[in-house]
Order: C-alpha cells, then sequence, then structure tokens
C-alpha cells in the first residue's frame, strides 16, 4: 500500500511533444482517482511515466516512500492494465495469472494459491483453462484485473480500463470495478476520457488539458464547481449552459434576462462574464409565460426536446437568439414553441471572467474539503 | 524398378544421407536462425549490428559459394583439426549458416507482428529481457509464421543435393555414380525426385497440423 507523488513532472516524446508539462498531482495511499480529459491531453502519457513505461523528461515520481523515476517497470511495484488488456494469447488464463509470479520467484504452491485467490475472488475459477481468446470482452478485462492484482503491487494503473466494453457490460464492469477497489483498498488511478465514469467510480479527479491539470477535486466539487469554462464544457452528460453576459446595476444581464449574482464577489460594473448554469440546476417558473424582459428569469420558447428517458433536455431559445438547456423531468415535457421562464436555482449559478474563463469566486477555491477517506 | 531394386545400397544410402544431412541442419539452423533474431531485436546496438551483417552476408552469397568456402578454403584455416574435418561436418556447417540467415529473417518477421503491448505488459509485469522473448514474444512470433519457416525447411532439403558436389554421397549423387554403372539415369533420377516428393509430404503435413492446433490458441 502506498500513495503516489508526482512533482514538476514532465515527459516529452523524442519528437518534441510535451505530453506532461511540468505536472505536479499527489495520489493518496487507497484512494481511486481518475485521470479524465480530451483525446490527447496526456492521460496516458502520464499514466505510462507512473508506470515507467514512458521515461520523466523532468521531475520526479515517488511511490511510498521511494524514488521510482528511474526505475525499470518491474521494479516499481505498480501493476497496470492495458487498454486492449495484452493478455498472453498463447497462455491459458490460469497461465496468465501465474505466469508473473512464477517470475517473481514465488514458489509453486503460493503462485496457485495466489492465482486461485483472485479468480475467484473475480468469477474466474470456471474459465482458468481458456485462452483469452475464448473470452469474451467482459471476461477478459477480468482476467487482465486479476494478472494485475495477483502480482500484489503497490499501485494498480489502469488505461481506460471500460472502454473495451459495450454499453451495458460497462456498467456493470463499473459497480464491480469499485466494488473490488474498494474490498482492496489498493491504490488505483485510472484514466478516461468518459467524464460519467469519472464521476462515478473516482474519489478524486484530475481534470487535465495539454499536460497539465486544470482542476483537482471531488467529483462533486468538479461536476459544482468547474474552475473555468473547459472543464465547465467537460463536465457533465449535458453540456452545461455558458451565456455571454456583462454586470449591470450589481445584476448579471444575459439572455435578455437580469439575474442575481452569486454572493460576496466583488463586481465590476460592466465586466463581461460567462454565466454557467447546468441544465440540472434551471427550474421553469409556473405561470410566468407571459412576463416581460428584464425580470430575474430567463424568457425563450421552446425549440428542441430530447428525451433521455426519465428526463428531457429541452432547449429553449431566447429573443436574442441564445440557446439555453434544461432537463425537465419526462412527464412535463413542454410541447416545441410553448414560451417558458427559467430561472437558476439558489446557489447554481457560476460566473466566468469574460477574457479568461476563470471561476469568479469570493473564497478560494474550496481545496480544503481534501479526499476524505471515511473509512480509514 | 530395376534401376532401383539394382542399385538399392547406392539408393538406401544415399537417402539415409539426405536425411541426416537435412534433420541436423535443420535443427542447427531452427536454433542458430532464432538466437540471431534475438539478437536482431534486442536493445544492444552490437548485438543487432552483428546480426545484421551476418545475416546480410550469409543471405546474399550463393549457397555454392558458402560450399566453396567450407569444403577447400576453410580446412586451410586449420582452425580444427585435420581428423575431424569431412566434406559431410563442411557440408553441414555450410547449410547450417547460410539457412538460419533466412530463418532469422523469418522469426524476426514473426516478432514483428507481435503487438508492441505483449512487450509492455510484459516489461510492466517485471519480465527481463530474456523472458519477454522466450516465454512471451517468441511463441507468438513463431505461430504467425509457420508457411514460411516451413518453406525455408523445404528449400533446405533441397539444398542438400548441392552437397554431391563437395562428394558427400547424399540422394543428389546418386546419379553419377549410376551413371558410372551404366544404368538408367533417367529413370534413376526420377526415383530420386520421389523420394523428395515423399519426403516434403510429412513437412506439408506437420504445419497443417501445426497452423491448426496454433490458429485455436490466439
Ligand atoms: N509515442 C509517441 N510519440 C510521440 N508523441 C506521442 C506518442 N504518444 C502520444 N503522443 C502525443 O502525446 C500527446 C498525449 O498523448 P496521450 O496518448 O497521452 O493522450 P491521451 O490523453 O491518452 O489521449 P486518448 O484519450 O486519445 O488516449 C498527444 O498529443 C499525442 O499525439
Ligand atoms: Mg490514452
Amino acid at each position: 500500500m502506498a500513495g503516489i507523488e508526482i512533482a514538476e513532472l514532465s515527459t516529452v516524446y523524442p519528437n518534441g511533444v510535451r505530453a506532461v508539462d511540468g505536472l505536479d498531482l499527489t495520489v493518496a495511499d487507497g484512494e481511486f482517482f481518475a485521470l479524465l480529459g480530451p483525446s490527447g491531453c496526456g492521460k496516458t502519457t502520464l499514466l505510462r511515466t507512473m508506470a515507467g513505461l514512458e521515461q520523466a523528461s523532468e521531475g520526479a515520481v515517488r511511490i511510498g516512500d521511494r524514488d521510482v523515476t528511474r526505475l525499470d517497470p518491474g521494479a516499481r511495484r505498480v501493476a497496470m492494465v492495458f487498454q486492449d488488456y495484452a493478455l498472453f494469447p498463447h497462455m491459458t488464463v490460469a497461465e496468465n495469472i501465474a505466469y508473473p509470479l512464477r517470475v517473481r520467484r514465488m514458489s509453486k504452491v503460493s503462485q496457485r494459491d495466489a492465482a486461485e485467490r483472485t479468480s475467484a475472488g473475480l468469477s474466474l475459477g470456471a474459465l482458468l483453462d481458456r485462452r483469452p481468446g475464448q473470452l469474451s470482452g467482459g471476461q477478459q478485462q477480468r482476467v487482465a484485473l486479476a494478472r494485475a492484482i495477483a502480482v500484489e503491487a503497490d499501485v494498480l494503473l489502469l488505461d481506460e480500463p471500460l472502454s473495451n466494453l459495450d454499453a451495458r457490460l460497462r456498467l456493470e464492469a463499473r459497480t464491480f470495478l469499485k466494488k473490488l477497489q474498494r474490498d482492496l483498498g489498493l491504490t488505483t488511478v485510472f484514466v478516461t476520457h468518459d467524464q460519467a465514469e469519472a464521476l462515478a467510480l473516482a474519489d478524486r479527479i484530475a481534470v487535465m488539458e495539454s499536460g497539465s491539470i486544470r482542476q483537482l477535486g471531488s467529483p462533486k466539487e468538479v461536476f459544482q464547481r468547474p474552475v473555468d469554462t473547459f472543464v465547465a464544457n467537460f463536465i457533465g452528460s449535458t453540456p452545461m449552459n455558458l451565456l455571454d453576459g456583462l454586470i449591470a446595476d450589481g445584476m448579471v444581464e444575459v439572455a435578455g434576462a437580469r439575474l442575481a449574482p452569486p454572493e460576496g464577489l466583488d463586481l465590476v460594473e460592466g465586466t463581461p462574464v460567462v454565466a454557467g448554469i447546468r441544465p440540472e440546476y434551471l427550474r421553469v417558473v409556473p405561470g410566468a409565460q407571459e412576463v416581460t424582459e428584464g425580470v430575474a428569469g430567463i424568457l425563450g420558447a421552446v425549440a428542441i426536446v430530447e428525451n433521455l428517458g426519465v428526463t428531457s433536455l429541452v432547449t429553449i431559445e431566447c429573443a436574442d437568439g441564445t440557446l439555453v438547456g434544461l432537463t425537465v423531468p419526462e412527464q412535463h415535457e413542454p410541447a416545441v414553441g410553448t414560451r417558458l421562464c427559467v430561472v437558476p436555482e439558489a446557489g447554481r449559478l457560476l460566473l466566468y471572467g469574460g477574457e479568461d474563463g476563470l471561476l469568479l469566486s469570493a473564497r478560494p477555491s474550496d481545496h480544503s474539503a481534501e479526499f476524505d477517506r471515511s473509512r480509514a | 524398378m530395376d534401376v532401383l531394386v539394382n542399385n538399392l545400397p547406392l539408393f538406401l544410402s544415399g537417402f539415409f544421407t539426405t536425411i541426416k544431412l537435412f534433420l541436423i541442419s535443420a535443427v542447427g539452423s531452427l536454433v542458430l536462425g532464432t538466437i540471431l533474431a534475438m539478437l536482431r531485436v534486442s536493445p544492444v546496438p552490437v548485438f543487432r549490428a552483428a546480426a545484421t551483417v551476418y545475416v546480410t552476408l550469409l543471405r546474399n552469397t550463393p549457397l555454392t559459394l558458402v560450399f566453396f568456402f567450407f569444403a577447400f578454403a576453410f580446412p586451410l584455416l586449420k582452425i580444427v583439426s585435420p581428423d575431424s574435418f569431412s566434406y559431410f561436418v563442411a557440408a553441414i556447417t555450410a547449410l547450417i549458416l547460410y539457412t538460419s540467415a533466412f530463418i532469422c529473417e523469418v522469426v524476426r518477421s514473426g516478432i514483428n507482428t507481435v503487438p508492441v503491448g505483449q512487450a509492455e505488459a510484459s516489461r510492466a509485469l517485471g519480465l527481463s529481457f530474456g523472458q519477454m522473448l522466450s516465454n512471451v514474444v517468441l511463441p507468438q512470433a513463431l505461430r504467425s509464421v509457420v508457411p514460411p519457416l516451413v518453406s525455408t525447411l523445404i528449400a533446405l532439403l533441397k539444398n542438400t543435393t548441392i552437397a554431391a558436389g563437395f562428394s558427400v554421397a547424399e540422394a543428389g549423387a546418386i546419379r553419377s555414380t549410376l551413371s558410372e554403372r551404366g544404368a538408367d539415369t533417367m529413370v534413376g533420377l526420377l526415383w530420386v525426385a520421389l523420394f523428395f516428393v515423399v519426403l516434403v509430404i510429412p513437412m506439408t503435413l506437420l504445419q497443417r497440423s501445426l497452423e491448426k492446433r496454433w490458429s485455436v490458441a490466439r
């Protein structure tokens, strides 16, 4: 068991791409940590640098109390699960799990013990004599996990562990993975570009862009208070409304509406801002369809209705052409063309700088709500 | 049939010598060729360079010249004592060195078909370079090159006839002995050809069964 400490880490590929750029990160012992970001932001490279498959160009990686920056992958006591699993196709499931143990000069008996224990935990008992080619994607994924776990490493690294599974299996495997990580209490870092997966699984999330971390926090923090418009855009299954506005008379003028700004902000009259409101946090004001402009609500006509199952995503078009999305319970779905007045729920309106896109915040953003291990 | 029956001892000993030549040099060149392939993908530049030079040299030299070297030039170097030297040993040495260059390239092409992920997974699991090659990469590489490997071995089988030119009484040499004895060499040659066909058949069968067995394993 060990945490991971990364200090000013850069990984530069021979072609000059700085895939990881001066990054600092601490992962606590036993934490389930997600690296999240769009394609090409350097998630895989960071993970591979932790594993030692990529050489750090600058900075250091510490695992537990050891500096592993210059160690070979095999000496780092990390286990890695690859996106395509990289199982050994010519070995059976049992051999796949036991072979790395044999390499570690474990005795035959403890090899078999370890293999049996992990495969039972991952319900692979019936598959031990099959070859990877004879397994389903979900089963292969569990074998890859079993192979990684059996070596009893300090840290488990997973590169997009669920991306090769179909949607239904992915949900199943997600729950399974979370339970497994809880049971083992193993420090785990996983890479994903699926924000829903990161929100669902991780204790903490690092949102990355161009080789550095944009935001680090619990799923709740990242979802509710994205620190900039990039993160705001990236997180959430329905995109956050980011509306250009202006500060006037201490109010936020946006899409023809005047909204009360969040409390405790020093707002300069006339500065451009971006108002961020999640579709989930917008409410329809009943009976306010006929109110005129300038009220504390955004007025618009329903343009598009998308059924999401339990809820529907309604897009309204305001007089100035701004599109605003909100979710409503599916049974209250309005007809296209209906005029609506919507307001953000109390405390759900976020303001971002009109130029730099950074969250305007009264208090320094709340990093004291650090990772809290309830079971530690 | 008369030709065969009348000269049976000649045919038998010729065929036997061919099989012996073939088996010894097949095993030898498989081993040497695989080692060369491992050198060619090794992280040590000197090893890679040495193996590359070897392959380039041997693969581009006509086999007859290699034979000439080991039959005539090599004894003059007096590296081995003249007692242990025979044309048979020279033939085997030439065949192994020559064929292993081809085996090396076949195995190397097989190694290149193994996804990099396999090597990375091996490294992450703590395997040494040797363990990775011999237990993960090579088993998969060999499975993917069974057909070209068997083709190389068939070529080796036929190349054994060149040894006839160097006083090794293998099957290909039967013709000249027959003509000395005044027998019908054409018919004799047909029997020799038939013999080679018979030898190739089991190799083709082996290839098929290996391909079948290993295709399941992928
Ligand atoms: N072997 C390599 N050589 C050179 N550049 C590379 C190499 N691998 C990745 N890169 C570059 O480094 C950057 C980060 O790549 P990386 O694979 O870490 O992204 P990622 O966040 O994992 O993306 P994805 O979600 O698509 O997997 C990209 O710009 C990519 O083009
Ligand atoms: Mg990636």
